[in-house]
């Protein structure tokens, strides 16, 4: 902490003059960056269209109230293809993700030149890809329907519970698979009785995790055709049907909410 | 003389459900659930088999990306993403913290902490592409609307969490702030603040790193960003050009998170 001489005596201060300079200007660069990407990105805006948003925004609140109590009767189909993409995708994902995992980690990997690294891209290409961009590509390959969204949800979670479950991986106790072991335990015995055991609890938590998070996009891959509440969801846009589309987003909220508070009970249960 | 006897084999008891009837009837629901499940994916083979060859050029055009025959859309593209993450994350920072604020208990009276837990659970509940309809539908087409969706997005991931690392704070500290005489924001700037900055720092980081993606993805409703661009490429089948804009939203993301960690590792 410098001391600058005064005067009135020595006074404290939290940096030196040139740490405070090069926080200043480091400000002034954030500010200056911000300004200068606000003026790229509102080139072409059209400020018209901005200006006009509130009155817009109350007619289609006007047009979207009451919402049409009577279409849930056709959302039934959809909530249970939507309940089916979540689960069986996240089902393929997990069952993807664990040899990948263990392949990542550096205490159970093969081989630390090549495997890891392999297995480490794949984390990372799954984890940046969101699934509805995964969806547009594998409906254009497999065609509109359930099936693009479950591989697409899969290929989303591959990333998110390898990652996670690696890291479980990492920190599983060495002494523990040191006796199993010496015993004189066969590999895959070594994986049952040394690893399993430790890595379990993380695992189901971080796959009724992924499951509730799954259930919120499965809702919305339905927009580029993948099945769902969100084909419902696109066609009642199309012809604009807002009654419908705050039925449908009174839906897709309720299965928000449920999902999510049977993550928390099942969370709670295992750990 | 007595033998003893060693047993052989070894059964690991059960690890999770010790009763057997309720270990085997969710056995048997889960098994009815799959094959209801399953049994309701309609799936059309010929239409997939005939995919396999669109999905085998897609692989080829990943491996052998184009990035020059599209460059002018693709960098217009990456230039609206790159522009719309900063500023949503600059103004989601911004109005994010005194939220944040109003959202922890031990520094917000109650009325207030009830308003602004309300306003995150509002923004958290609601799927990024679900505002982002609403807003192109209201704002028009392009960034703009981008920038709105990604910013509200921004405020209840960053308030929930900063909230939550203020009411996680030394006590001590405060009470040692609030025993000099100080007011409430002199409490809020020494004793609350140097507690959470780093933690802030990081998360801000994490969520510039989110916004990116998220703009990738909310293109695809008309919200501007390489998400249009991706969309058009996937739309006209030119998977090599789709290709290489996923690499380069890859190649993004992982520099994003390689650095911030290095940030997050010295600020701490």
């Amino acid at each position: 902490m410098p001391v600058i001489e005064t005067a009135e005596g020595p006074a404290w201060r939290l940096r030196t003059p040139r740490g405070r300079l090069l926080l200043w200007l480091g400000w002034f660069a954030l500010v200056a960056l911000t300004v200068w990407c606000w003026q790229v990105m509102t080139k072409d805006t059209i400020w018209a269209f901005v200006a006009d948003a509130p009155s817009q925004a109350a007619d289609i609140g006007a047009r979207a109230f009451p919402p049409r109590w009577s279409y849930v009767e056709k959302l039934w189909l959809p909530l249970w293809d939507t309940l089916n993409i979540a689960t069986l995708g996240t089902m393929l994902g997990v069952i993807i993700a664990t040899p990948v995992a263990f392949l990542a980690a550096r205490n159970t990997t093969p081989s630390a030149m090549v495997a890891r690294p392999v297995a480490l891209f794949i984390i990372v290409a799954s984890r940046s890809i969101n699934s509805l961009i995964w969806a547009l590509l594998l409906v254009s390959i497999l065609g509109p329907g359930l099936l693009a969204g479950i591989i697409a949800i899969a290929l989303r979670s591959i990333g998110f519970v390898g990652k996670l479950l690696y890291e479980a991986i990492e920190e599983t106790d060495a002494t523990q698979i040191e006796a199993i072991e010496a015993t004189g335990a066969s590999p895959p015995q070594v994986l049952i009785y040394g690893y399993w055991p430790q890595i379990a609890p993380a695992f189901w938590g971080i796959s009724v995790f992924r499951w509730d998070i799954n259930i919120r996009e499965s809702a919305v891959l339905g927009l580029v055709g993948a099945g769902g509440l969100g084909l419902q969801l696109q066609a009642s846009l199309n012809v604009l049907a807002w009654p419908q589309v705050t039925m449908i987003l009174i839906v897709i909220l309720a299965t928000v909410v449920f999902s999510e508070w049977v993550s928390a009970r099942v969370r709670h249960a295992i750990i | 003389m007595s033998e003893t006897v060693y047993h052989r084999h070894w059964r690991r008891p059960p690890t999770m459900i010790r009763d057997r009837r309720v270990r085997y009837a969710l056995y048997l629901g889960i098994v009815l659930y799959l094959v209801l499940a399953i049994g309701s994916v309609d799936v059309n083979w010929v239409r997939v088999w005939e995919g396999f060859d669109r999905g085998w050029r897609f692989v080829l055009g990943f491996l052998q990306p184009d990035f020059t025959s599209r460059w002018r859309d693709i960098s217009q593209g990456l230039v609206e993403s790159l522009t719309m993450t900063m500023t949503a994350t600059v103004a989601g920072v911004i109005i994010s913290v005194p939220i944040g604020i109003g959202a922890a208990r031990n520094l917000a009276p109650r009325p207030v902490y009830y308003a602004c837990r309300a306003i995150i659970a509002l923004s958290r509940s609601l799927q990024e592409i679900i505002i982002a309809i609403l807003l192109v539908a209201m704002f028009g087409f392009g960034p703009f609307a981008g920038f709105l969706t990604l910013s509200f997005a921004t405020i209840g991931f960053l308030s929930k969490l900063l909230a939550e690392d203020i009411e996680d704070i030394d006590e001590a500290q405060a009470e040692a702030i609030r025993s000099t005489g100080a007011s409430w924001f002199q409490l809020v700037n020494y004793a609350v603040q140097p507690q959470v900055m780093p933690r802030l720092i990081g998360l801000v980081l994490y969520r510039f790193d989110i916004n990116f993606r998220e703009s990738a993805v909310i293109g695809i409703v008309g919200a501007g960003g390489i998400g249009a661009t991706l969309n058009t490429a996937i739309d006209r089948y030119e998977y090599d050009s789709a290709g290489a804009i996923l690499l380069i939203i890859i190649g993004i993301v992982m520099v994003a998170e390689y650095s911030s960690s290095h940030i997050r590792k010295w600020v701490q």
